[in-house]
């Protein structure tokens, strides 16, 4: 069996005396798609951001193609090939929607993303090239934000909460863009409230319970009575 | 005519002004950092040409081929290894660490080249003038202007039109999403320094070639360059520019009225914008 992309191994993590995470045991396969589910306050952002370098824990406790990335900087994670596409979409509102793709492809990786080819994925970006980024819709303000981790051409992507606040016509969109993101062999974490879709496009699933893995499993076997359980922690 | 030329030469002198105040728009734009040294930078520059003049026994205007990339260089360690542990939600540490470096430059300075007023001499630039009927306007305010108007284009040109000034506005605007793309903030803002001191090093050449300086007069600099971007309005360098101009006219008027009024007209007219626009004439962020 191939040795996972990601392995997280008994991660804390901490906002000062808080603790949002504890001894976290998790792994992404080569090329899959995971999803990872929980009520608010899991710890669902907080194991992205410390996959992604925004919290730096132990070093061994984040492995990245079997190397310590655990307490590397933000920066030096993207370089590696990792990529977030954070809550809220957080787009850099001084940038047009050009340059906000074009800074998310200064990692110079090599690879089948770059501006074209995200203005073919989504084509109203290319009318809306050099309008302020902050002055589109939010659907397409989530686009700019895919398009602009794609850009890096990452080998590992996390999505955080990307239908929060959308239409459910845009989240459909933007879900059945997915697939040809995710073909190229990418490797894909999905943090989604909405349980239906994190499934529907997922391969495995973990559910997080107060910064524990309250279940894990097959998305297309887990059932609903299993999940309830993991995400309310009664019977 | 009078009148005329106390406008023109306020023009003219804004743009001296605009290039203490360049830099300081420069670091406060991308990093939200006041500066309080800045003044002290300036007249560390100038030593630092006085110095070139003396050694390689050039002129003063050709010194700045060896003091802006020495500057720069400073002004990247400076921040890298110094004045990047100081940023974060709190304002009072860069403010405090600042003001320390301030200290230290000028009594750094006065003790390698005493408390004696220094000047750079530019030979017949100093003196040369352009005749306009009833007034003259000097060659070195004019050449100075000129160099203020094009290191405010190039500053605008970087911001705007180059990775590097995209990378300035990325940090700015969320640190966390740019280390996510793979900037090193640490790097990105400490390349913002060099630039905004590279800049710094031209206004003090500049400065120590037009007037006579000596190691206090940092602090008084330093408040003409903030009253520049003030009445400009903050993160606007365009604005800077008018900045600058404004209270470079508003002295030369003041001094026209009344000798004694030169610097008190500058502070009235930089008050009055303050009062009537508390954001600046031309804002582009919110303090």
């Amino acid at each position: 069996m191939l040795e996972p992309i990601l392995n997280i191994s008994g991660l804390d993590a901490h906002y000062g005396d808080f603790q949002a995470l504890y001894g976290l045991d998790l792994h992404v396969d080569e090329g899959e798609v995971l999803a990872i589910i929980g009520a608010n306050g899991a710890g669902k952002t907080t194991l992205l951001r410390s996959i992604a370098g925004l919290m730096r824990n132990g070093d061994e406790q984040v492995r990245y193609r079997g190397r310590p990335i655990g307490g590397l900087r933000a920066d030096q994670i993207a370089l590696s090939g990792i990529t977030l596409v954070p809550e809220g979409r957080q787009l850099f509102p001084s940038l047009s929607v050009e340059e906000n793709l074009v800074i998310g492809g200064r990692v110079k990786r090599s690879g089948p993303w770059f501006l074209n080819a995200i203005y073919e994925l989504f084509p109203i970006l290319a009318e809306r090239r050099h309008q302020a980024a902050t002055s589109l819709s939010g659907g397409q303000q989530q686009m700019v934000a895919i398009g602009r981790a794609l850009m890096a051409n990452p080998d590992l992507i996390l999505f955080d909460e990307i239908s929060l606040g959308l239409a459910p016509i845009i989240i459909k969109d933007i879900y059945d863009a997915l697939p040809g993101i995710v073909s190229s062999g990418m490797s894909a974490v999905i943090v989604e409230q909405d349980i239906a879709k994190a499934l529907s496009v997922s391969a495995r699933v973990y559910c997080l319970q107060e910064g524990r893995v309250s279940l894990e499993g097959a998305s297309e076997t887990v059932s609903r009575e299993d999940i309830s359980r993991a995400y309310f922690g009664v019977a | 005519m009078e009148w005329v030329n106390a406008v023109v030469q306020g023009t003219l002198l804004g743009g001296l002004y605009a290039l203490f105040a360049a830099g300081l728009s420069l670091i406060f734009g991308v990093m939200r950092l006041v500066n309080i040294a800045h003044g002290d930078l300036i007249v560390l520059a100038a030593y630092l040409g006085l110095t070139t003049t003396i050694a390689l026994g050039v002129d003063p205007l050709l010194t700045l081929v060896v003091v802006v990339p020495l500057m720069a260089l400073i002004g990247y360690l400076l921040q890298r290894f110094v004045l990047n542990q100081t940023l974060g939600d709190d304002i009072l540490p860069p403010l405090l660490v600042t003001f320390g470096i301030s200290v230290i430059i000028q009594n750094a300075l006065l003790e390698v080249y005493s408390a004696d007023p220094q000047n750079m001499d530019a030979g017949a630039l100093e003196n040369a003038g352009i005749n306009l009927g009833s007034f003259a306007i000097g060659v070195l305010p004019l050449l100075t202007f000129i160099i203020a108007v094009a290191v405010i284009a190039a500053l605008q040109w970087t911001f705007y039109r180059t990775a590097l000034g995209r990378a300035f506005r990325a940090t700015s605007d969320n640190q966390e999403i740019a280390q996510i793309m793979g900037l090193n903030k640490a790097h990105v803002f400490a390349l913002a320094m060099a630039l905004a001191l590279g800049v710094t090093a031209i206004a003090g050449v500049l400065l120590g070639i037009r007037t006579s300086f000596d190691p206090s007069i940092g602090g008084g600099r330093l408040i003409f360059g903030f009253e520049a971007v003030i009445i400009g309005g903050l993160g606007n360098l365009w604005g800077t520019l008018i900045g600058g101009i404004i209270l470079g006219v508003a002295q030369t008027v003041g001094a026209a009225i009344n000798p004694g009024w030169q610097i008190l007209a500058g502070h009235l007219a930089f008050l009055i914008v303050l009062a009537i626009r508390p954001n600046g004439l031309f804002p582009r962020i919110s303090g």
